[in-house]
């Protein structure tokens, strides 16, 4: 039976019809593995061989992974939602409703992405929790520990400036006490500490700068929506190259050595 | 009780119950393993140079991965509609306003301290803070395994930090705090009239100063002496123990202004809600 089975096997990959659509077998060696990974550049930022302890669930959490995963849905489903938003306050509230109740899966994409935005929050956090216990931060991964802390405080700001977006209570009042501490700053707020009053005035301090005006208003909507979509975007991308890379550099995921 | 109900069922408060489970079930998930290390030991070397392929072991973990998270995010996403009130109008303030959950810890802390401590200084202590953690843990133990037996200290700080003091304080932020940024029960009702009358004293008047230049040297007595218990601990201790010997004059310095600084809000959480304590120490310019 076994091979007459083999026979059949060989029977079909050995016709011309299979050659003319596969042009070769798939080796079952450690050459091709290798391959398949440098010759891919989607997967080749991966090393080809990793220690076993590091596939372990237990121990990673998959919680950077899922972070990066969570970044890209945001991405996609980010930028078909600008199809349908005009950073505008006459018009960004009535988008959002016609996003819900006109536009054919609208509320679908603003759900996942609004999901996906808090669910990377989530992960980002308990990736640093993660790292943190298994000591992955000590030699040679003291720099990836900090770029790490800039990208968790990227996450915050990329979700927060995403807030003021759909232009509701929600989002306005979120916002508002949001950026009321920047009135606080020491010297460069208008009403904190050691700020000289007659030189620093709620109209050009450093919260005036976050929002373009001494309330939320229109120029704060325009202002978070280029950082939210172009600016943040960008700047985590970039750091978050640098994180992957030195993943690699600094001896691959940590162990203990 | 509806109140609490319909707190929980709310869109954006989602993340917040994940968290309730997610948090306990992965500290649970850390220290079984740590508790595991430390008794078995760590894994030898030969375990350690035991390699393998990427493609297919880790892309095939990688790609499940991503198919379970995409398949919750899909019915989390066609489940749940993301939240939408009424248009912005700056007219009509909520009462509570709350800022986005993940800034809530902050928002709790504005209870205790002024603005720019709670909302500028900590916070930017907290981001310095985190940064400076490789370059102020010299202990060269622990890395790349759970253990707790070899690393007592950072896991107690940190853990406190990032479970009590951000965690915790969210989700106190999130569900207990009512209108007027009071303390509401689970079961109790949220009263936009509720009247709590404001009894907060100053540290120098508890202790009889009514001078305000005195109360004024006082508090600047308290907190400096406050943060004098680093160095004191140093004169005292630098001889006898090996962990301060270890870490040197200028990591004990960052590490025990940090941990000072760390250790104040729940302080001052103390002082506020046992002994209605407003200000340690009032100045013209600021108070603490």
């Amino acid at each position: 039976m076994n091979e007459e089975r083999k026979g059949l096997k060989e029977k079909i990959t050995e016709s011309d019809i299979w050659k003319s659509i596969f042009r070769h077998g798939y080796e079952d060696t450690g050459r091709r593995y290798t391959l398949q990974i440098l010759q891919n550049v989607w997967l080749h930022l991966h090393p080809p061989r990793i220690s076993r302890h590091a596939l372990n669930f237990r121990f990673t959490w998959c919680m950077g992974g899922i972070t990066f995963l969570m970044f890209l849905v945001t991405a996609v489903t980010g930028v078909l939602l600008m199809f349908y938003y005009r950073p505008v306050a006459e018009y960004a509230f009535r988008d959002i409703q016609s996003l819900e109740f006109d536009i054919p899966f609208g509320m679908l994409l603003r759900n996942m992405h609004r999901w996906a935005a808090h669910g990377m929050v989530i992960s980002v956090m308990l990736h640093m929790f993660r790292v943190f216990l298994t000591g992955s931060y000590k030699k040679p991964r003291e720099f990836n520990w900090a770029v790490g802390v800039i990208l968790l405080l990227i996450t915050f700001f990329l979700s927060f400036t995403g807030y003021l977006l759909p232009w509701d209570q929600l989002a306005y009042w979120a916002v508002t006490v949001g950026t009321n501490m920047a009135r606080a700053t020491p010297v460069l707020g208008h009403e904190g500490p050691f700020t000289p009053t007659d030189i620093v005035t709620q109209s050009n301090d450093v919260r005036f700068a976050l929002l373009g005006g001494t309330i939320v208003g229109e120029s704060t909507l325009l202002r978070f929506y280029i950082l939210h979509c172009i600016a943040v975007p960008l700047a985590a991308s970039a750091l978050m190259a640098l994180h992957f890379w030195r993943v690699r550099k600094d001896g691959g995921i940590s162990g203990p050595l | 009780m509806e109140n609490i109900i319909a707190l929980i069922s709310k869109p954006d408060n989602v993340p917040i119950l994940a968290i309730l489970f997610l948090i306990p079930y992965f500290i649970w998930l850390s220290f079984k393993q740590a508790r595991q290390t430390d008794r078995m030991g760590v894994p030898s070397d030969a375990e350690l140079n035991d390699k393998v392929y990427v493609w297919p072991y880790l892309c095939r973990n990688e790609f499940v991965c991503a198919i379970i998270v995409m398949l919750v995010l899909g019915v989390w996403s066609i489940m749940i509609d993301a939240p939408l009130e009424e248009m912005s109008d700056p007219a009509k303030t909520p009462n509570p306003s709350k800022a986005p959950w993940y800034f809530l810890a902050l928002q709790e802390m504005l209870v205790y301290f002024d603005p720019w401590i709670a909302g500028v200084v900590l916070p930017g202590l907290i981001i310095a803070g985190l940064i400076a953690i490789p370059y102020i843990d010299i202990n060269p133990k622990g890395k790349g395994y759970y253990t707790l037996k070899e690393r007592p200290f950072a896991i107690a700080v940190f853990c406190f930090g990032f479970i009590i003091l951000w965690i915790v304080l969210m989700i106190v932020g999130t569900f207990l705090r009512g209108p007027g940024w009071n303390i509401f029960m689970p079961w109790e009702k949220w009263d936009p009239h509720l009247i709590v009358p404001l009894t907060n004293i100053n540290l120098s008047y508890l202790f009889g100063i009514r001078n305000d230049v005195t109360a004024s040297f006082f508090g600047f007595v308290v907190v400096s002496g406050y943060f004098a218990l680093g160095p004191i601990v140093y004169i005292i201790f630098r001889k006898t123990s090996q962990f301060i010997q270890q870490l040197g004059l200028v990591r004990y310095v960052i590490v025990s202004f940090l941990f000072l600084s760390m250790m104040a809000l729940p302080i001052k959480m103390f002082l506020r809600l046992a002994l209605n304590i407003k200000y340690v120490w009032v100045t013209p310019w600021f108070n603490i």
